[in-house]
């Protein structure tokens, strides 16, 4: 089934925070001048208890992004169909204003390995991917999100550019696509690119949702090596280039991923008022040029 | 399944689960670092996050034998029993029986039922929700209505029976209780559960597993009661009464039923 729609983002254009349970109180304190909280989809597939007392409490106050980590859409092997019944439970549940997933698969032979796993680029795997993502619309009946993954090897069989493959992936099934700033900074440094030129053939269109984070750096002289781990504050560099991008593309859903390492919330929810003003900056900048377009 | 998509899939996880696999070959690196020291960047990663996600569950344990020895006894469950399952909150269910066949933990002989009560915290926390029977809401029951009850285990309940005071070792580790010598060393049966939205362990009254098991069978309340108080020599029914009704550990028969179809997204 093809979900096409004008606009993928059904979450507000303003800054997020992905939900840290820890956090729960004192977000439970005050309303949050935040429009929407991310949730790992799979944090939330027992059967009761505190997880959902505290995702049903979030969901009545504010938009909802569900992010997937366990689907392994990026997988050679067929998708768990347990798996995508739970997630569709899941989705019926909390009616979240986005799904989003991976490019990038987690599970072999039967074992699961906890991390977003690079796959080659190539005809055979963009049509095992579109199958997949495909097949994950259906069940849930609504339009996904795909992330553009932080890698740190490449493949030697990949023959198609991953902004390409991206840009082939939502043409052929409809899906949208979440940006993830700081995987395309890491990227682009461990592979000796230029984030700007990745960014320059991303299809903006389809971004629904972008991701801000901090990484680590774990180069060494002459070997240049960054680390995705959603454990820093978001750096300099990925900064600009979310200036650049909601420059370029208006205001979108923005989260600020923070998972290891956690802050106290008073930190955290500074780093999502400074995505806050940069989004309303953006804004005032966009609204200008689409003023000057309709003259 | 073809061809390269699969076989490189396949290379991969291979390497990613034995050190002692090479690297998949077809790997490429631009630049420094090389492919070989890139690709141990997904080794860490994978390894520090199934490790990370025992020492969560299972902190006790880990107390118990030092942060290096559940370290490295972590490696080698994770190696032999990898998650099965995107469900990280049920990892570790096999650790106690892992470690119950661990010979290098064999001297700590009670480490694996405190690994079976912190599996079960666990499942408590995630189990379905009930609403608990108040003691109070049976005030008013003569004793012939009390004993024709039907009455079922809270869905998060959980009894971890043991040779061991488990649940004095696992508090005096978890800082519930104060760090001592156990004075009185005699075997404890845990009861976790949760009966709202805290994870509770308590120590079992005598007979209260025969009584459960009995109540779980569909006896009534009256039955259980006759039928654990012929198989536990100790068997206190005041005592069950305070502790499992008054800890929020029952719920009427039918609710269970009712509670599992609410929350039957579980798989």
């Amino acid at each position: 089934m093809n979900y096409i729609s004008a606009s993928p983002a059904l979450l507000p254009a303003r800054a997020g925070v992905g939900f840290k349970p820890e956090h729960f109180g004192a977000i439970a304190a005050d309303q949050q001048p935040l429009g929407f909280f991310e949730v790992h989809a799979e944090n939330y597939m027992g059967a009761g208890g505190v997880p959902h007392a505290q995702l049903r409490f979030l969901r009545e106050r504010y938009a909802l992004s569900l992010h997937g980590v366990g689907l392994s859409i990026g997988s050679p092997e067929p998708l768990d169909r347990d798996h995508l019944a739970r997630l569709r439970r899941l989705c019926a549940l909390y009616q979240p204003e986005s799904f989003s997933e991976h490019l990038a698969w987690s599970s072999h032979g039967g074992v699961y390995f906890n991390d977003l796993l690079p796959l080659p680029y190539t005809e055979e795997t963009l049509a095992v991917v579109a199958a997949h993502v495909d097949e994950t619309q259906t069940a849930l009946g609504r339009r996904i999100l795909i992330e553009n993954p932080a890698t740190y090897v490449r493949f030697s069989q990949s023959d198609i550019p991953e902004t390409e493959f991206l840009t082939e992936l939502t043409q052929r099934t409809g899906c949208g696509l979440l940006l993830d700033l700081n995987n395309v900074f890491v990227s682009a440094r461990n592979h000796g690119e230029s984030a700007l030129g990745y960014l320059a053939s991303f299809p903006l269109i389809a971004v629904g949702e972008i991701h801000l984070a901090g990484f680590f750096d774990a180069s060494e002289a002459g070997a240049p090596l960054l680390i995705d781990s959603h454990g820093a504050q978001v750096a300099d560099e990925v900064i600009s280039l979310f200036e650049w991008t909601i420059e370029q593309a208006g205001p979108l859903p923005t989260l600020i991923e923070w998972d290891n390492d956690v802050p106290d919330w008073p930190l955290l929810l500074a780093e999502a008022m400074k995505a806050q003003d940069r989004l309303r900056h953006a804004e005032r900048g966009y609204a200008r040029r689409l003023d000057r377009r309709a003259l | 399944m073809t061809s390269v998509m699969s076989g490189v899939a396949g290379d991969f996880a291979a390497a990613l689960r034995d050190p002692l696999v090479t690297p998949p070959a077809m790997l490429s690196a631009h630049a420094a670092p090389a492919a070989s020291t890139r690709f141990c960047v997904y080794r860490n990663n994978v390894a520090v996050s199934l490790i990370g996600a025992l020492e969560a569950r299972f902190p006790a344990t880990r107390r118990l034998v030092g942060d290096e020895f559940f370290r490295a006894m972590a490696r080698l469950y994770i190696k032999a029993q990898p998650p099965r399952s995107p469900l990280m909150m049920r990892y570790g269910d096999e650790l106690p029986g892992f470690i119950a066949r661990f010979e290098p933990a064999a001297e700590i002989v009670y480490l694996a039922d405190i690994a079976r009560l912190e599996a079960a915290r666990t499942r408590a926390y995630h189990a379905a929700d009930a609403e608990p029977l108040e003691l109070s809401s049976l005030a008013a029951l003569d004793p012939e209505n009390f004993a024709r009850l039907r009455l079922a285990p809270h869905p998060s309940l959980e009894i971890v029976e043991s040779a061991f005071p488990i649940v004095t070792i696992w508090a005096s580790c978890t800082g519930e209780a104060p760090l001592t010598a156990v004075e009185d060393w005699r075997c404890e049966t845990a009861l976790v559960a949760r009966p709202r939205l805290e994870v509770e362990v308590r120590r079992a009254p005598p007979g209260a597993a025969a009584f459960l098991e009995a109540l779980a069978r569909g006896m009534s309340f009256g039955e259980a009661a006759d039928s654990a108080a012929a198989r536990a020599k100790d068997f206190d029914l005041a005592l069950i009464i305070a502790s499992l009704i008054g800890g929020g550990l029952l719920v009427p028969a039918d609710g269970v039923k009712q509670m599992e179809t609410i929350h039957g997204y579980l798989a």
